[in-house]
């Protein structure tokens, strides 16, 4: 076969809207372009551990401690099931962990910010797991095979965390008058980074015409942040929050609300690494990725150990 | 390839999402998955079992819940912390093992003693005197791999022994606990096993590492098997084990593991304790005060709020 054949195999799964498996034949620049967006997703799941990590010691219940620990580890989950589907891409776990501690793969802004009080850890379950799902939602029928079935379990694990957050948050605006102002300077703080999270404005996003094509993406960037939108204000209501946008209006005419720019500045300043909490970030990755090579390490020789010993006569299995 | 259809996830998880604002049911007991309270709820209040004295039954539901409690809290710092993801999720795992058994000991506690605190209060209105776990639970691991597993590795094989012990107590809670906690132990003591083999047997740094790490864990092993006046009592009205007694099993899990793992049994002086007191009397290592000074701080800025 000619790699015109190939790719109009590949263009006729597309158009087809079936799925492309890792034995198919694809573009370079749709592996690549998978590889990217996979890591990313990746990186940022195990990066997001870190700001809800930093209240599991202070949790003020043991009942909210149960619900953040379990909620941290399924992100770990959450990070191994996808760099388990970008292995499928030919690369390795290992190999995309030194791209994220050299920062020369990126993860989600939104936690470059830091989590300052306990009612971050409800709003960024309700706001920032929010916005995750509706850009995910979309994932689950996501044109390469082992990432949409990545995405389709972890969208029921989101949507959880979700829920788990708003029912904190609701009870703390039913709490004290402490933790309602609480509640409230936290989504001050993560409203616009929320916004944020859906990526620049269409006109700013070069590669988001080439990857909805390929079925990697199914809604702009400017869709997904509308229905974020229009989703997230009755639940404000219900928690009886303000949101922080004085234009936020209800557009009888687009059937839609209307809101203001997040500050793109601040998100190009975010994303070329000078956000709040950046550096601390990747400092702590690369910590925990450094001290544990020891055990990785030892690990190996172990299993090479046994695995010279399980077949007598064989070589010593290389380290 | 396969043209498979998933329009329905989509459909409901945004469903999921459009539904919160109708969400208000605090306690739906799904929030707290992972716990494993609710199987048990209904026992806690069950009425003192005849012939038990309420106190020491309260004493020792403290001690076997401040085990779990301080262990699996020292567990949490290991969270986006451990060597590879794999291990991450396990020792979460573990820690909410604890912490499941921890809140069910303690509001067994709370109801034992009658005075109307809760495994809340208990857990973040004591002090550190009215803690009454043993210090293994209180070291840190300061992050360091090998001695979270050979910490692991003692503190699982000896309360594993210790709720093997407990499966028929004449208390209910402490049996159901028991119940669950020797499936969750046995998993705890293999992972930890595991690891044992694989750092001592690994390469010579791994090795010295385990073997450093165990001689720093073994002056806190001691402790483990010393019995109080409560337990004493306890076990004569069947509902406690005597950790004496699982001192035996407890040095054949070791013994196995240790030389499977090319690693020699430390050999050195237990701590001591103040006039016959350690910390099932309430007198703790240095580490405790700064291990609630951190757990208990939010709890107490805002005294009186539910969370
Ligand atoms: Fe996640
Ligand atoms: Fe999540």
């Amino acid at each position: 076969m000619t790699t015109a054949d190939l790719e109009q195999g590949f263009e006729a799964t597309i158009a087809a809207g079936q799925r492309v498996e890792p034995r198919d034949w694809m573009p370079e620049a749709y592996r690549k372009t998978l590889i990217r967006q996979i890591a990313q997703h990746a990186h940022s799941e195990i990066i997001g551990m870190q700001p809800e990590g930093n209240w599991i010691l202070r949790a003020p219940s043991l009942r909210r401690k149960a619900i953040l620990l379990a909620k941290v580890q399924d992100e770990a989950g959450h990070g191994m099931y996808l760099y388990a589907a970008a292995e499928t891409l030919g690369v390795d776990r290992e190999e995309l962990t030194e791209k994220l501690i050299e920062s020369k793969q990126k993860y989600s802004s939104i936690f470059n910010y830091p989590a300052l009080s306990y009612a971050d850890i409800g709003v960024i379950g309700w706001l920032v797991d929010g916005a995750a799902i509706c850009n995910q939602v979309p994932l689950c029928r996501c044109s390469y095979g082992p990432y949409a079935r990545a995405m389709i379990r972890i969208c029921k694990e989101e949507s959880f965390h979700q829920r788990q957050g708003f029912e904190l948050l609701l009870a703390m605006v039913n709490g004290t008058g402490a933790q309602r102002e609480m509640v409230q300077e936290s989504v001050n703080r993560w409203w616009w980074p929320s916004l944020m999270m859906f990526g620049p404005p269409d006109g700013d996003s070069p590669n988001t015409a080439q990857s909805m094509a390929w079925g990697i993406k199914r809604h702009t960037n400017d869709e997904l942040r509308q229905r974020f939108v229009d989703m997230t204000v009755p639940q404000a209501a219900a928690l009886g929050i303000a949101l922080p946008d004085p234009a936020l209006a209800w557009n009888e005419e687009r059937q839609a609300h209307d809101y203001s720019e997040p500050d793109w500045d601040e998100f190009k300043a975010v994303i070329a690494g000078a956000g709040p909490a950046n550096a601390q970030r990747i400092a702590h990755r690369r910590r925990a990725h450094e001290s544990g090579a020891w055990v990785r390490e030892a690990a190996q020789a172990y299993a090479g150990k046994q695995a010279a010993g399980a077949a007598p006569g064989s070589n010593e299995v290389a380290a | 390839m396969n043209g498979h259809h998933t329009g329905v996830e989509e459909h409901d998880a945004t469903n999921a999402y459009q539904s919160l604002s109708q969400t208000t049911g605090h306690d739906d007991p799904r929030w707290a998955f992972g716990t494993g309270v609710e199987d048990v709820q209904a026992e806690i209040t069950s009425p003192v079992p005849d012939g038990v004295d309420a106190e020491d039954l309260a004493a020792y539901c403290q001690m076997l819940g401040d085990d779990a409690l301080i262990y699996s809290h020292r567990l949490c710092e290991w969270v986006s912390n451990a060597p590879e993801l794999e291990e991450d999720v396990a020792l979460a795992n573990i820690a909410l093992d604890l912490l499941g058994q921890a809140r069910v000991l303690l509001a067994r506690a709370g109801h034992a003693e009658g005075a109307g605190r809760d495994e809340e209060v208990l857990a973040y209105a004591r002090t550190e005197a009215q803690f009454r776990n043993v210090g293994l639970a209180e070291l840190g691991d300061e992050l360091d791999f090998a001695h979270a597993i050979a910490r692991l590795l003692v503190f699982s094989s000896w309360r594993l022994a210790l709720l093997d012990r407990l499966l028929g107590s004449a208390d209910p809670v402490i049996a159901a606990v028991a119940g669950k906690g020797v499936k969750e132990l046995t998993y705890h003591r293999d992972y930890a096993a595991r690891w044992t083999l694989r750092l001592g047997d690994g390469t010579d740094e791994s090795h010295h590492r385990m073997q450093a790490a165990l001689d720093t864990v073994w002056p806190y092993v001691e402790e483990l098997f010393r019995s109080t006046d409560e337990e004493h009592r306890l076990v004569a009205a069947g509902v406690a084990a005597d950790p004496a007694q699982t001192r035996a099993e407890f040095d054949a899990v070791l013994g196995e593991v240790l030389a499977k793992a090319t690693l020699t049994r430390p050999d050195r002086q237990p701590i001591g304790t103040i006039a016959g007191r350690g910390g099932r009397q309430g007198l703790h290592t240095e580490k405790l005060g700064h291990v609630l000074a951190e757990m208990q701080s939010l709890a107490r800025q805002h005294p009186g709020a539910r969370w």
